[in-house]
C-alpha cells in the first residue's frame, strides 16, 4: 500500500504543535497588552476635546488659582462641582472681554445655559465614587488627576483601572499627604513617605477598605 | 480475561461477546459502521429530529442572551431554577462513562470493553452541555472568563472560597480529562480505519487523527501506560466532580441543602442517573446497528444491577433526609422536609420517589434485567427521576426558606424549556455524528476479549 503521507508531514506535525502554543500564548498575550491594558482601552493620556479649550495650565499652574475656587463642592460632596459659567465670568466679564475664543463663555452667559463640558474622568455607572471622603482622607487631587497645573488641555493621568483603584486601597500609606497639602500641585512630602503615610494612616484613621461593596453599592 | 467460572443459571446470562467472532470480523462489523455501512434514511431522520432540538438552544439562548436572565422564570427566593437542576443532571449523566471508563478499566472488568468508548463519548457530550447552564445563568456569558483566575486590570482573584469557583476547576478538568482519555484511547481505532478504507480523503482525515499509530510494541507500551496513567487521574473524577457539585448545596447555610450526606449522595446518584442514560442510549443503538453479539445481555444485566445498586444507596440517601430533617430538631430542617412532602411540589416528589425508588426495584428480576425492551423504559424513567430529584431539592429548599414573609413559587417559562429541551438536542446530535464518523466501540479491546487474543504464559519449570 502507498503511504498516504509523505516523510516530511513528521516535521509539520511536530512544528504545528509548537507552532499552535506560540499562537495561542502569544494571542493571550496579545489580546490583555493590547488590548485590555492599552491606552486605547484605557483612555489614559488622552486629551478630551472641549468646547472651549480651557487651559489648567494657565489657571492653576500659571495664575496659581486654587482647585476649589471652581470645583468648589469637592471637600463636602461625592461631586466636585464644575464650576457654573457664571464662575467663569467673574474674572472674564473683566479681562479678555472680547475674545473669540471665550465666546462660547459669554454666550452661556447671555442664554442662561450650561456649556457641555466632555467629562474626562468617566467612571463606569456601576462605581460609587466619593470626592468629599478622599479629600478628607488626605488624598491630593494629583494622585488621581496628575499634574493639572501643567496640563493645556486635560487629559486623564491615571489609566482609571480597578487594580488602579485597589492598589491604593490596599497600601494608602504610600500616597497620602496631610489635608493642608491635598490641592497642592507638585507636592514633596517634608518627611520620608513611609513615615509620613503611616501616621496619617493612623491620624486620619483610614481604613483599607476593599471590599466589593465599597465602590459597587 | 481469567479462566470462565462456571456460574450457575440464574446468574450467567451470557459471554462478554458473542462466539464465532474472530480478529477480522469485529474490526470489520465495528468499523464497517463508519467505513461501509450506508446513510440510513433514520439516522438522517435522527438528526434532523435532534438538530431542531439544537435550534431551540440557539433560539433560546439568543433570547435570553438579548433580554437577560428574566427571560427564565427565576426569581427571589428561586434563583436558581432551570439552569441548576439541569447542570447538576447532565454532570451526573456523565459519570458512568468516567466509571466505566477509568474504574472499572483498574479493576480489569471485561465487560466495559464493549461499551466504554460509547459511554465517555456521552460524558464527554453530557458536560459539554453542563457547562453551558451555569454560564448562560451568569447571564454575561462574554464576560465568563472571570471565572478563571488570569492576571487582570482589575487586580482581582475569583472568589476561591465559594464552592461555585470549585465547580469550574472541577468541572473544567473533567472535561479536560475525559476529552483526552477518550481521544488516547481512539488513536488505535482510527489507525485500523485508516488502514481499512480506501477512500484516500478518508485514510487522510483518519491518518492524521491517528497520529502516525503503527502499533508497534512500543506504540502499546506506551498506550497502555498512558491510559492507565489516565485511568488513575479519572478515578478520583468520578468521586470529586458530584461531590464539588454537591458542595454548591452543602456548604450553603439553607435547610435541606446543609448536610453532610450530600457528597455520597450526589455521587451514587450521578452514577446512578449515568448508567440509566447508558441503557437509554446503548438499548436502540445496538438494536439498529445489530450489535447484539457485542454489546451482549451481559453488558446490559451488568448495568442493570449498577443502577440497581446506585438506586438503594439514592434511596438510602431520601430516607437520610427525611431522617436527618426530624433528627436535627431543627425547626426549619423539619419545616423543609414537611413542605417537601406536603408542599406545593409534593407530587414532584412523590413522583421522584417512584421513578427513583420504586422502579428500579423490578431490576431484582433476571427476566427484566435481560428484556432490552422494559429496561429500556426503566432507564427512561430512572432519568426522569433523577431530573426531579434535581428540581426538588433546589425548588423546596428555596422557595421556602426561614422568613415566610419571603416566600414564593417558582414556575420554569417557555425559555427554560428551550434550553433545556436544547441540550437535549446538542447531545443527540452530537451522539449521531459519533456513531456515524467513529467507532463507538473499542476495536482492539474487543479483540482481546476474543479467545485467540490470549497469550497462555509459559508456566515457570
Amino acid at each position: 500500500m502507498a503511504q498516504i503521507f509523505k516523510s516530511s508531514t513528521n516535521s509539520l506535525a511536530r512544528t504545528s504543535i509548537v507552532l499552535a502554543l506560540v499562537v495561542l500564548g502569544g494571542t493571550g498575550g496579545a489580546l490583555f497588552e493590547l488590548i485590555a491594558d492599552s491606552t486605547y482601552a484605557t483612555r489614559q493620556g488622552d486629551a478630551r476635546e472641549q468646547p472651549i479649550p480651557f487651559s489648567h495650565a494657565h489657571h492653576n499652574g500659571s495664575m496659581g488659582i486654587d482647585c476649589r475656587y471652581c470645583h468648589n463642592s469637592v471637600e463636602n460632596s461625592d461631586w466636585s462641582a464644575i464650576p457654573p459659567t457664571k464662575t467663569c465670568m467673574n474674572c472674564h466679564s473683566q479681562i479678555w472681554i472680547d475674545s473669540p475664543t471665550l465666546e462660547p463663555v459669554r454666550e452661556s452667559y447671555r442664554t442662561n445655559t450650561s456649556i457641555k463640558w466632555t467629562k474626562v474622568y468617566d467612571l463606569p455607572d456601576y462605581v460609587y465614587f466619593n470626592h468629599s471622603i478622599h479629600v478628607k482622607k488626605g488624598v491630593g487631587c494629583e494622585t488621581c488627576h496628575g499634574r493639572v497645573d501643567q496640563m493645556a488641555l486635560t487629559y486623564q493621568a491615571p489609566t482609571l483601572e480597578m487594580r488602579w483603584c485597589l492598589d491604593c486601597h490596599r497600601n494608602p500609606e504610600q500616597y497620602l499627604r496631610p489635608r493642608d497639602q491635598v490641592t497642592k500641585m507638585g507636592y514633596e512630602p517634608s518627611e520620608p513617605q513611609e513615615v509620613i503615610g503611616a501616621r496619617l494612616v493612623k491620624e486620619y484613621n483610614v481604613q483599607k477598605l476593599e471590599t466589593c461593596w465599597t465602590c459597587h453599592r | 480475561m481469567s479462566q470462565p467460572v462456571e456460574l450457575p443459571d440464574q446468574i450467567y446470562v451470557g459471554p462478554v461477546i458473542d462466539e464465532g467472532h474472530s480478529l477480522a470480523s469485529v474490526s470489520d462489523k465495528v468499523g464497517g459502521i463508519v467505513l461501509k455501512r450506508k446513510t440510513t434514511l433514520g439516522w438522517v431522520f435522527g438528526l434532523i429530529v435532534a438538530f431542531g432540538l439544537l435550534q431551540a438552544l440557539m433560539a433560546s439562548a439568543t433570547w435570553l442572551l438579548i433580554k437577560g436572565v428574566g427571560v427564565w422564570g427565576i426569581n427571589i427566593p428561586v434563583g436558581w431554577g432551570f439552569a441548576i437542576i439541569n447542570f447538576v443532571w447532565w454532570i451526573g449523566i456523565g459519570h458512568a462513562g468516567t466509571l466505566i471508563s477509568a474504574i472499572l478499566l483498574l479493576l480489569n472488568q471485561s465487560w466495559r470493553n464493549a461499551i466504554n468508548r460509547f459511554a465517555e463519548a456521552m460524558t464527554l457530550f453530557a458536560v459539554m452541555c453542563a457547562g453551558m447552564f451555569p454560564v448562560l445563568h451568569t447571564g454575561r456569558p462574554w464576560l465568563a472568563y472571570w471565572l478563571l483566575p488570569y492576571p487582570n486590570t482589575m487586580a482581582l482573584w475569583p472568589q476561591f472560597r465559594s464552592p461555585l469557583l470549585w465547580d469550574v476547576f472541577a468541572v473544567t478538568t473533567y472535561l479536560t480529562i475525559s476529552a483526552v482519555f477518550w481521544f488516547v484511547g481512539l488513536i488505535p481505532d482510527l489507525a485500523t480505519l485508516r488502514d481499512s478504507t480506501r477512500k484516500p480523503w478518508q485514510q487522510k482525515v483518519f491518518g492524521m487523527l491517528s497520529m502516525g499509530w503503527r502499533g508497534s510494541a512500543r506504540h502499546w507500551q506506551r498506550y497502555e501506560k498512558a491510559s492507565l496513567l489516565l485511568a488513575g487521574m479519572a478515578t478520583p473524577l468520578v468521586v470529586s466532580v458530584h461531590t464539588v457539585v454537591s458542595f454548591d448545596f452543602a456548604v450553603s447555610m439553607i435547610p435541606g441543602w446543609h448536610t453532610t450526606i450530600f457528597p455520597p449522595y450526589f455521587v451514587a446518584g450521578a452514577i446512578y442517573s449515568g448508567f440509566a442514560m447508558v441503557l437509554t442510549l446503548m438499548i436502540p443503538v445496538r438494536k439498529f446497528y445489530g450489535l447484539e453479539d457485542i454489546i451482549t445481555m451481559r453488558h446490559l444485566n451488568n448495568m442493570a444491577k449498577v443502577t440497581l445498586a446506585t438506586a438503594l444507596i439514592v434511596g438510602y440517601g431520601y430516607i437520610m433526609e427525611a431522617f436527618f430533617g426530624y433528627f436535627s430538631a431543627d425547626v426549619y430542617e423539619r419545616f423543609m422536609v414537611w413542605n417537601r412532602m406536603t408542599g406545593p411540589y409534593a407530587v414532584f416528589y412523590y413522583t421522584l420517589i417512584f421513578c427513583n425508588i420504586i422502579t428500579p426495584q423490578f431490576l431484582w428480576a433476571k427476566r427484566i434485567r435481560t428484556s432490552p425492551g422494559i429496561l429500556w423504559i426503566i432507564s427512561i424513567i430512572v432519568n426522569i427521576g433523577m431530573w426531579l430529584e434535581r428540581f426538588v431539592i433546589v425548588v423546596t429548599s428555596l422557595h421556602r426558606d426561614f422568613l415566610p414573609s419571603s416566600w414564593g413559587m417558582y414556575a420554569p417559562t417557555i425559555w427554560d424549556f428551550g434550553v433545556f429541551f436544547g441540550t437535549i438536542g446538542l447531545f443527540l446530535f452530537l451522539i449521531f455524528l459519533f456513531v456515524r464518523a467513529l467507532p463507538m466501540i473499542t476495536i482492539f479491546e474487543l479483540r482481546m476479549l476474543l479467545p485467540g487474543a490470549r497469550v497462555k504464559e509459559p508456566v515457570a519449570q
